[in-house]
């Protein structure tokens, strides 16, 4: 799979729940292998956003899009899309750790196995818990049980397991609002490493963690895209009075 | 701390009172059974052909009779009505219509079974011309635990985790491979409940074989599934009310031989979905 020029393009993006509407005319470009933050309160429909992007929200009844999404030039609301493909080509880890109940190794090859491949998967596994900061305390009971592990163990095999779909974009939603400050310190490192092959997008409630690791920012509030820029200005010297508020902590 | 107590009493001493309300009759019913019907069971009652118009003899036609049409009961309802649940549960979304559906499934389940027992002889028996024999009472069998079994089913696929299916679909799956990965297995246990519900019915139930499977006697084994077959109810039926002189010992020899069957398929079913259970859990 090509992962070079990929790049996300939202143009008059609108969500609803029902009568309810989450996002509010969103529109933004992403750059290909960049680090890309959302921040911003509770409710403002990150994650909403975030599930647009590889239509996880068709799941949910009365759901409804208005506007454009192109990803890799190509609009994946379009009737012709194929939503396997789509979300083959753009990985996902939930807010909420959400492992199979099944051992730690079946999670991991859950999605090269359904795609066929049976070899070299002892390798994967290890490959990918390493590069999740997992490794060293699953390594001895890959058998077992993923549910037998802690919030934060899970939220990194997760991690391992989305990597071992390959994806190409990989949307984060909080990934490490479980993890002790050492782990969130690996999977910080991990994106970095990542960012030669991947495009990713993270959610955050960590401001210095999204000003650490992102090139790009985007603030959500009420729905809305108040501003989305370069990450040393939003977090130096924001546009927009709101942002400001909300990134020096006096917002309310 | 007085009136409180007292409250705590009551509701103990009523919730208590219900249990022994709900259990001395079962309890009745086994100690009767296997005090006046012990003295019948042999080996010779258990595995040979009834004798001098089953006055004698054992009845191992009936219990085999029985026996297949469970099993073939299940062998079509099962995977029909597991299949039927999927996709009530997993495909058709909640419009009107399929609530309306689900309704009627839900209300067939309340349908007495000789109205399964006169359908199965009107479209199987007659209309499809199978005659009285195993297939057709297996089919009107099949029919009359169909909606405990997609019930059952139903509900045992809406309690998986609506975050299991995210995972596996966020992860490329299709939706038939995330139903069969993901969403069945942890589905299994509740699925096994609903078969085991539906296998106590199919085995105790006289009326739906009445007039689709049972002979009245026939003192060998089915040769094929176009066969007529003795099964344990009905037989039951008959040596109770039909035939006179009939041992009594020999009547409730066989209702406990009737009891324990459906006790020991249940029995095993459970085991296999306790086994099912620990394995998914570790
Ligand atoms: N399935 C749903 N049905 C109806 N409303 C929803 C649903 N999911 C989210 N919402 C609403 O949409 C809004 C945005 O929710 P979203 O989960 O995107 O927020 P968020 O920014 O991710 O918040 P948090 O930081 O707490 O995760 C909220 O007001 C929420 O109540
Ligand atoms: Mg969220």
């Amino acid at each position: 799979m090509e992962k070079t020029a990929c790049i996300i393009d939202v143009a008059r993006l609108n969500f609803y729940y029902g009568k309810f509407q989450a996002l509010k005319n969103i529109s933004l470009q992403l750059e290909s292998k960049k680090i890309t933050a959302f921040i911003g309160p509770s409710g403002c429909g990150k994650s909403t956003f975030l599930r647009t992007l590889n239509r996880m929200n068709d799941l949910i009844a009365g759901a409804r899009v208005e506007g454009k999404v192109l990803i890799d030039g190509r609009d994946i609301y379009a009737q012709d899309m194929d939503v396997v493909e789509l979300r083959r080509r753009v990985g996902m880890v939930f807010q909420r750790p959400n492992p199979f109940p099944m051992s730690i190794f079946d999670n991991i090859t859950y999605a090269p196995r359904m795609q066929g491949q049976h070899k070299g998967l002892d390798d994967l596994v290890e490959r990918t818990l390493v590069r999740a900061a997992l490794w060293d305390e699953v390594r001895d009971k890959l058998k077992s049980s993923a549910l037998s592990l802690s919030g934060g163990q899970q939220q990194r095999l997760c991690i391992a397991r989305a990597l071992a779909a390959d994806p190409g974009i990989l949307l984060m939603d909080e990934p490490c609002s479980a993890l002790d400050p050492v782990s969130t310190l690996r999977i910080e490192e991990l994106m970095q490493d990542l960012k030669n092959e991947y495009t990713i997008i993270i959610v955050t409630h960590n401001m210095q963690q999204a000003a650490r690791v992102s090139d790009y920012t985007g603030f959500f509030l009420s729905g809305e895209l108040i501003e989305f820029g370069d990450s040393n200005k939003i977090f130096t010297k924001p546009d927009d009075k709101r942002t400001e508020d909300y990134i020096t902590g006096r917002f309310g | 701390m007085r009136p409180r107590g007292i409250g705590e009493w009551l509701a103990y001493g009523l919730l208590y009172l219900s249990i022994v309300l709900v259990t001395l009759p079962v309890a009745a019913v086994l100690f009767i059974l296997v005090s006046r019907g012990y003295s019948a069971i042999s080996w010779e009652f258990l595995t040979a052909m009834p004798r001098m118009g089953m006055r004698a003899g054992g009845i191992f036609p009936a219990i085999m009779g029985t026996l297949l049409l469970v099993l073939g009961t299940v062998a079509i309802a099962l995977p029909l009505g597991v299949m039927a649940a999927i996709y009530l549960s997993e495909y058709a979304g909640r419009g009107r219509l399929n609530r309306l559906i689900h309704l009627a499934i839900v209300n067939l389940a309340g349908v007495p079974s000789v109205v399964y027992g006169l359908f199965g002889l009107g479209a199987f028996v007659l209309f499809l011309k199978i005659g009285v024999s195993l297939l057709a009472g297996c089919l009107t069998l099949a029919l009359m635990i169909l909606p405990v079994i997609i019930t059952a089913s139903e509900e045992a696929l809406q309690a998986v985790p609506q975050s299991f299916r995210e995972a596996s679909l966020a992860l490329g799956a299709t939706r038939w491979k995330t139903i069969w990965n993901v969403v069945l297995p942890s589905a299994l246990p509740g699925i096994l409940t609903g078969a085991i519900l539906g296998v106590g019915r199919a085995a105790g139930e006289t009326a739906p074989i009445l007039f689709t499977a049972a002979a009245f006697f026939l003192p060998r084994l089915p040769k094929s599934i176009f066969d007529q077959v003795m099964a344990l109810p009905y037989h039951l039926y008959i040596i109770a009310t039909q035939v006179p002189n009939i041992p009594q010992n020999v009547q409730y020899g066989t209702a406990l031989v009737l009891v324990a069957l459906v006790l020991l398929v249940n029995a095993s079913a459970i085991i296999l979905r306790s086994y099912i259970r620990r394995r998914r859990s570790w």
